[in-house]
Formats: structure tokens, sequence, C-alpha cells
């Protein structure tokens, strides 16, 4: 029974890992918080970290080699619309490889087919043997608010690593401005605390209230009798006070709308892209501004509604018409009754295909004139059919009006066949500060 | 990771002597050891060796494969690999009777390992100590050269998949050829192929060297010799040139790298082909496994229900066996399962054997009536298993013996898949049910990497010339370029790939070119 010999072993690889880190500490303090991978086998004690890993990709463009690591999502599909989704680092071992997906094929297989393999059957050929639903956008809305408290953490948190690597990977600009609705953690003085006997403020209201307790403990007012407070026994210690206390404000310091279109014309492609481009936004901006983000979810159709968590918004059905403006003016109620231009950078995307019904341009113009000045970005984005070449109504409408001139407004048309990196390449222009122009592509 | 108990390696013990009395033949020690699920996860990428270098690649793998598992968690009921002493592993807490079968199915799988002739390669070194040692260099090469390993590393594993295995593999099964002497050249090859001379110019030749042998002295070979240099005086060089050719061992494109390449024979750089060996020689040690999974499957699922039924030890736990092979071994209704499949194959063709019908003889007979109840009771059918078990690979196994017998008895079909748009789902239906076309299938997913050679000839003024040597299918055209780059790197200057792509149905010859770092095609 051989063991092998580790303690060699360990010592040779901490060797290799300060040296080739050029003696910097491996714990550095932003990679603290960040989760590692637990490994308590002594023979298998070298696993990096996904910093580390992401260190060495970022070194290979250096050298003059190409990068590796891509993002992956796994999604685990489940009744109610609620899939669980977990974001992971892939990469390819790029070899050569016999290619399956092409043949020399005579025109015998050109029949329509998705797929093929192999099973076990009674029948005859044709026959048809399974039925599997095709993927569909979503099982029905979320039921109620989500899961629960569990499944948004795990989400948030997956959320924050993968903001990480894309800002670190796709070198996402750090946002500007976290400007002066500053202070991560304000206190706020209050009266709220009640305290007996002693205070600043007397709250009269609860004071009878307490005083009326204790009479009736002590049988000096029955219910049904004439009030008569002269019979009460008055005791200090029945006085109800307010005293001002100070406690902590955790603000966030942005709103971020994300606001979809989820019409018929949406189904399928352009509704998948727009999920992902936002889900990266989100993740994005939550590493950013490190988990004080405030994020409200629109959907609109020919009428806009909010919802709770971005599991709803990412998985809800595809309903009736479309109307841009619903959106629009719904961001526009939800700013002026909570005030939060006062208080918050406020960041808009919008993610459709811009398939107007009727544009409104007289509304339209008055509400952006309003949302406009008290954002700081509002991100655009257009799912491109393959089919028409044309620029949408929305399109249409904002180049009339102007608005693309607009300093904080950045638009991006995406072709429906794009992929993870053409949105990457999207959302920094939706967020850069210089304005690259429109792009197709 | 511990050694399993002492009760349970009585066990294992057991189930050893009754496979050898039924026929099974192993060395005698084997290691056992229990693992958790996230040991397996950790020890996935280095295919269960814990010696096994380091790298990069593998601890992505981890990473991606543990949040995955927090989705869908699974379990490996074993895990045997082929070294010396025979290592496997197990989950914790099974019952003694699962343990039976699962032994049993690891001494299958051992004993495969051990006798099937693909792995003759992997037969005489001690593979898990080597890649300790292994291990080590390219630690140490990490404190010295830091990340340039890696690199390495990264690029030799982009052609190790290519690696002259057979080249490996035929010296070990056949005698080394004896150098063919001069005069036999001469009258064989020379004058008949290089020469092409004519008939009568040919006969004349002969009757001179009988001529001289008449004469009786002792070195007529000597002086017919020297009368072939004065009428060809090219005949010396052609002969050596002959001799190199016939005996030179061929290279794969690593050994040729590790030869050839000026930059790797640099004297700072000569480090690189340890590296670049390391890689390679564990590929090879891993290429029998790839090739041979099905069958090895299907042997040890055909053996661990041979032996567990007529074992006593199980009594009272029929139910529950029964339950979990069908469930491992089931053909599905539409996917592929080597377990189902190589073990089905085998029973038919127990079965067959003993009726004498997997013969010559059977296969003349045209009548339907007596094909269907000809038999013969020869009572060969396990003998022939114990053959193929020996013989045959995956391509080999599936190739000869899928017939159409086979596939009606178990109904085995090629599936198709196509959108119903009315009913809006994904329908699945019955493609065909001829054998050519679902043996065709299985043979598509077998493991069949491309030949590609270093071209000799035009590989001159510091370009690597390689040839892929097109089979009628494509490379996958996003993996070149990566893979291209890296051999550029090792080579130390540009390289070339001559292939084909196949474009609108038709394959077209296509050159790829890596020049720094870049890469260019153009029509070949």
């Amino acid at each position: 029974m051989k063991k092998y010999d580790t303690k060699i072993k360990e010592k040779t690889v901490s060797n290799v890992e300060l040296k080739s880190h050029h003696g910097s500490s491996l714990k550095h303090s932003i990679f603290a918080a960040l989760p590692k991978v637990e490994s308590n086998t002594h023979y298998y004690h070298s696993i990096k970290t996904l910093d580390e890993l992401l260190e060495r990709d970022n070194q290979r463009e250096k050298d003059g080699f190409r990068r590796k690591i891509n993002i992956g999502k796994i999604i685990k599909p489940s009744k109610g619309g609620k899939n669980k989704v977990v974001v992971v680092p892939t990469t390819t071992e790029d070899k050569f490889y016999h290619d399956d997906r092409v043949t020399e094929e005579s025109d015998e297989d050109k029949s329509g087919d998705t797929g093929q393999t192999t099973g076990t059957a009674e029948g005859e050929e044709g026959d048809v043997i399974g039925e599997a639903p095709i993927k569909k956008e979503g099982q029905g809305e979320g039921a109620g608010g989500g899961s629960g408290d569990g499944e948004e953490h795990e989400v948030l948190s997956n959320a924050y690593d993968l903001g990480k690597v894309l800002t670190e990977q796709f070198k996402l600009p750090n946002l500007k401005e976290k400007g002066n609705k500053k202070s991560l953690t304000k206190y706020k003085y209050e009266l709220t605390d009640k305290n007996r006997g002693s205070g600043q403020l007397l709250d009269k209201k609860k004071t009878i209230k307490q005083l009326l307790k204790t009479n009736i403990a002590l049988d000096r007012f029955k219910q049904g009798e004439k009030l008569d407070l002269n019979k009460f026994i008055i005791n200090n210690n029945d006085f109800i006070y307010r005293t001002l206390s100070r406690e902590r404000d955790f603000e966030a310091q942005a709103v971020v709308f994300f606001l979809r279109d989820y019409s018929g014309s949406m189904y399928g492609k352009p509704t998948e892209l727009i999920c992902s481009q936002h889900l990266m936004i989100f993740s994005w901006l939550i590493y950013q501004y490190k988990n004080q983000v405030e994020s409200r979810f629109i959907l609109h159709d020919t009428d806009a509604k909010e919802v709770k968590s971005f599991n709803q918004y990412y998985n809800s059905n595809i309903a009736g018409g479309t109307r841009v403006l619903s959106s629009f003016e719904l961001v526009k109620k939800i700013i002026d009754e909570e005030n939060l231009a006062k208080d918050y950078n406020i960041y808009i995307f919008y993610g459709g295909d811009g398939d107007d019904w009727d544009t409104e341009t007289e509304k339209f113009n008055a509400v952006l004139k309003d949302i406009i000045p008290a954002t700081n970005r509002l991100g655009i984005s257009i799912i491109r059919s393959t089919f028409s070449k044309n620029k949408s109504k929305f399109e249409e409408y904002l180049e009339e009006n102007n608005h693309l001139n607009e300093d904080n407004i950045r638009l991006d048309v995406i072709d429906q066949d794009a992929d993870g990196n053409r949105l990457i390449e999207g959302i920094k222009k939706l967020v850069s500060e210089e304005k690259s122009g429109i792009g197709t592509e | 990771m511990e050694i399993i108990s002492q009760h349970t390696k009585q066990i294992m013990e057991e189930c050893k002597s009754r496979a050898r009395d039924a026929g099974l033949s192993f060395s005698d020690d084997t290691l056992e050891y229990i693992v958790t699920n996230q040991d397996m996860i950790e020890l996935s990428p280095k295919g269960m060796i814990p010696t096994l270098y380091d790298y990069w690649i593998n601890d992505l793998e981890v990473i991606k494969s543990k949040k995955e598992y927090e989705l869908y968690p699974h379990n490996a009921y074993e895990t045997v690999i082929n070294s010396r002493p025979a290592i496997s592993f197990y989950n914790d807490n099974n019952p003694d009777w699962l343990n039976v079968m699962i032994f049993y199915h690891v001494i299958a799988h051992i004993d495969f390992m051990q006798n099937n002739m693909f792995f003759k390669n992997t037969w005489n070194d001690d593979f898990v100590g080597q890649a300790l040692a292994d291990k080590r260099l390219i630690s140490n090469f990490r404190t010295k050269y830091g990340r340039w390993v890696d690199y390495v590393i990264e690029f030799t594993r982009g052609i190790d998949n290519i690696t002259g295995y057979f080249n490996t593999l035929s010296p070990l099964h056949t005698k080394d050829r004896k150098k063919i002497k001069k005069i036999d050249y001469y009258f064989d090859i020379f004058l008949q192929i290089e020469k092409q001379v004519k008939m009568p110019v040919y006969l004349k030749e002969l009757e001179n060297y009988n001529a001289i042998l008449a004469k009786g002295k002792k070195n007529t070979d000597a002086l017919f010799l020297t009368e072939i240099k004065s009428k060809y005086p090219e005949f010396e060089s052609c002969y050596h040139k002959y001799i190199k050719k016939v005996h030179e061992k061929p290279s794969d494109i690593i050994q040729y790298l590790m030869q050839n390449s000026e930059f790797i024979n640099k004297e700072e750089n000569k480090w690189m082909k340890s590296v670049m060996e390391i890689v390679r020689n564990t590929t090879l040690y891993f290429d029998p496994q790839r090739r041979t999974k099905t069958l090895n499957e299907g042997w040890a699922t055909y053996w661990h229900n041979y032996l567990f039924i007529r074992d006593n030890r199980i009594k009272g736990h029929e139910a529950d066996f029964a339950k979990l092979n069908a469930f491992v071994a089931a053909i599905p209704v539409v996917g592929y399962n080597p377990y189902a499949i190589g073990y089905s194959l085998l029973e038919y063709i127990e079965e067959e054997t003993n009726k004498g019908k997997l013969t010559f003889d059977f296969e003349n007979i045209l009548k339907r009536d007596i094909r269907k109840t000809y038999n013969k009771h020869t009572g060969k059918g396990q003998e022939q298993l114990f053959k193929i078990r020996k013989n045959h690979c995956d391509f080999t196994f599936i190739n000869s013996f899928i017939n159409q017998d086979f596939v009606d008895r178990y109904k085995l079909v090629t599936v198709g898949e196509r959108i119903n748009q009315v009913r809006m789902t994904k329908e699945y239906y019955i493609k065909s049910k001829n054998y050519k076309d679902y043996k065709k299938y299985i043979i598509k997913h077998f493991i069949h990497p491309p030949h590609i050679t270093v071209d000799k000839e035009k590989t001159a003024d510091g370009v690597l010339y390689l040839k892929h040597h097109y089979e009628h299918k494509q490379l996958i055209p996003e993996f070149i370029d990566n893979t291209m780059i890296g051999i550029e790197y090792l080579w130390g200057g540009e390289v070339k790939l001559e292939t084909h792509l196949i474009v609108g149905g038709k394959p077209q010859k296509i050159i790829y070119t890596a020049k720094d770092r870049k890469i260019t095609q153009n029509a070949g």
C-alpha cells in the first residue's frame, strides 16, 4: 500500500505560485471576496481560483496568443418558469478534429431533419415514437414574487462573478459618476425608537393607550364607563417617548431600469438575445456597484408592468401587441412618484425589436423630455430581424426627433444571429463615453 | 481517499477467485479506494490518476463541474484505471450485495485492459509511478520557466490526438523485418521495379548469376556484385535508399518537432522536449481506452451479470440487482448507451456461436425456416467472446458483428428528429431499420482522429508542411487557427497545412498558413 509522498509536492507548488506572481501575496484583498474552490484533498491542492485563471488569460494576450476563457451558463429548467442559472467559466482545447457537422452528402439527407440518433422501438419506418416540447420562452409568468430569498441570492452571487469576469475580460468601462449621490452608507437620524419614561418627543397616542392599559389592569377603569382622567393613576413609566437614534442607511447608488418588449413579435431568438444582454448588464452593474444597485424590471407589450425579480423578467410569457411608449411612461411615473432623480443615478436599458404599432410622437417626446435629463444613460438595443433590412419604427422615431444626438443616449442594433461576443460589444457601446455612431452588425 | 475496509476487501478477494474460476485472467494485486463525489470531480480531468501532471485547463474543468454538480448532482458507481496494480474507486456506504456486483464489473474491466491487444503498449510500464515522476519534473520546470511550461503543454496537447498510436502498437506485435540482401534486392526490386527491364534482359542476368554460381567458387555474390556495379553505378545508393525507406520508423508530428525543430533544439529550450515527451506518453497511455469504450463496458456488464447471478452471496437481493442492472444496461428509446449495446451484442454473439450460426456454412443457407431453427449446440459461445475480448476494438467489433438479425432482435433503429409545426413540438420518428444505417451511425461517433503527417519533401526552407490525408471528413475550422499557432510556436517558423474543406457538399483543397501568429488561407 503505497501512499505517495505529498509533502515535497506542496513545497514545490507553492514556490511556483509565489514566483509567477512576482512575490505578491496570493490573497489580494480584492480577490478575497470571491468564492474560492475549496479543496481539502492533498493530492490536488494546486487548483487555481477563478481570478488566477483570469489573470493567466490576460497574460496570454500580452504574450501574443489568443484568450481562451469564455463565459458559459448552465441553465436547469424547472417548472413554473423558475429556471436555475449558474454561471461557469468554459474553454475548449483546440485540436485537429474531424467535423461531423458537414458532410459530402448526396440529396437524400435534405429532408429537413434537425438531428439524428439511435434508439429502440417497435414500428415501421416513419412512425413517430416520441415527442418533446420545443424549448419555450417561458413557462408562464413566475408565480408570486420569485421563489424566495435563497434563489435570488444565488442568482445575485453568480451575477457578481459574471460581472467580474465581464469587466476584466471584456474591459467594460467602469462607470463614472458614482457621483455626487455618494456615500455608501449613510446615517439617518430618525425618531423611530420607542422608549418608556424619557425621551425627546412624547408620543401622545401611545401614551394614552398605555395609560388605559395600566388602569384597566388596576381596575380603575371599566369598559363602558365614562372616561374620567382624574381617576387615573398616572405614572411616569407609562409615558411613551420617541428618541432620536442613529440608523444606518444603505443607500443604493444607482437605480437601473430594465425595459423589455415581450410582445408576440419577440418570440424566440430576439427575446433570448435581449435577455442575455440584460443579464450581462445586470451582472456587470452588480459588480461595479458592489451590490448596491437597485434594479427595476419593466415588461411591456401594449401596456407596461413592473415585475419584482430578474427571474420573472427573464421568464415571462410572450404576450400581445407592441407599444414602446407604455414602458417609458411607466418609468416616468416611477421616477416621479418615488422622487428618484434627486438621490440616485438612473440608468435605463431598453431592449426590443422596435416594431411599434404607432409611435405617438408627441406624447413620446414629452415623456422623454422629462426622463432624459434625469438619467445618466439610456441604452437602447434593437434586434434587427434578418429578413427586414429596414429600420424599425422606433429607430425612425428616434432619428427623426434628434434623440440620438443627446449625450446620454446610445443605440445598438443587433442582428438576429448575433453571438455572445457581439452582445458584449453592444454593451460596451451602450455604456461607453464616446459616441461611436449607430452600428449595425 | 481511503482504502476500503477489511470486510469489503474480503468480498473483493472472493469475487476475484470466482472470476478466475470462470476464466477471467488478471494480475493478482489490486487496490480499492473510497472516494467522495467531490474527489471524483477533481480527479476526472486527470483520468482519475492523481499523479498526473497539473494543468490549468483541468482547474477550469473542475470549477465548472463543481458548479454543474450543484444543479445536476450525479453519482458514478465505480471507476477503474489501467495501472499496475489496478486501482479502482468506489462510493462509501454501499450495501454488500451492491459491492459484489460492482466488484465483478471492475474485475471484468481489469481483465479486459490486461488482455486486449490494443492495450499492449501499456502493459510493461508502471504508468502511475511514471506519471508522478513526470509531474514533479513539470513542477520543477514551472519554477524555472514559469508560464511557458504551460504554453508548451497546451500546444503539444493541441496535436496529441494525432500521435502515432498505431505506430507504437505495431512493433509490439510483429518481429523486426530483416534487411533484404543485395542480390535479392537486385533481382526482386531493382531490375523489375526501379529499372523495369524487359524480360529477356532479366533472364540474361539470371543466367549470368547462375554461370558464376556454377563455377563453384565461394564468393559468387561478391563477384556478381562487382558486375552489377559496373553496369549500374547507382546500385549502391539505390539500395541504401530503399532500406532506409522500408525500415524507417514512422514518426508523428510531436516526435518530428522534437527531432527537427530548430527552436526546440536550441540549448536553452531543450527542456521543452521532456515536456512534449510527457504529454505524448500520457496520451498514448489513454488512447486504447478511448478506442474500446463500448466493448469494455459491454464486457464488464456481461461478466457482472454472469458472475453475480451465480454467486450465492447475493441471496435475497436478486430483485435489487435486477432493478439496478436494468437501469444501467437498458437500451434507451432514443439515445446511445454503450453498456447496453456492448452487452447486447456480446450476448447475441455468444448465443449465435453456440448455435453455430456465425459461420460461413450458415451464411450459405438461404431457406428461412432452416435458418430459424438452425442449432448445432457447439458450446463455443463464451470461447468466442474471449477471443473478441483479446482482438477487437470498438470499431472492428461493431463493424464485424452487427447484422440485420441483431438489429431486428433488439428492435434497434435510427431515429430522426423533426419539428412538427402544427403541434409545436419536436418529433422523434423511426428513420431506418436497416442494420447498415444503424452501424454507420454508431461508427460515426467513434473516435476518428484525422490522419495528419509531416510531408518531408515539401518541408523545406524552414517551412513545416503538414498534410491532412483527406478521408471525406473535413477538419473543424474553428479549431484550426489556435492549433496551428501552437505548432508554429514549437516549430519556430512558418507552418502550412494542406487539407480539404467541404463547400457546398464538395471537397475543396485548401492550404492554411501560420506565420507570425496569423493564419491565412489559400485555395490549394
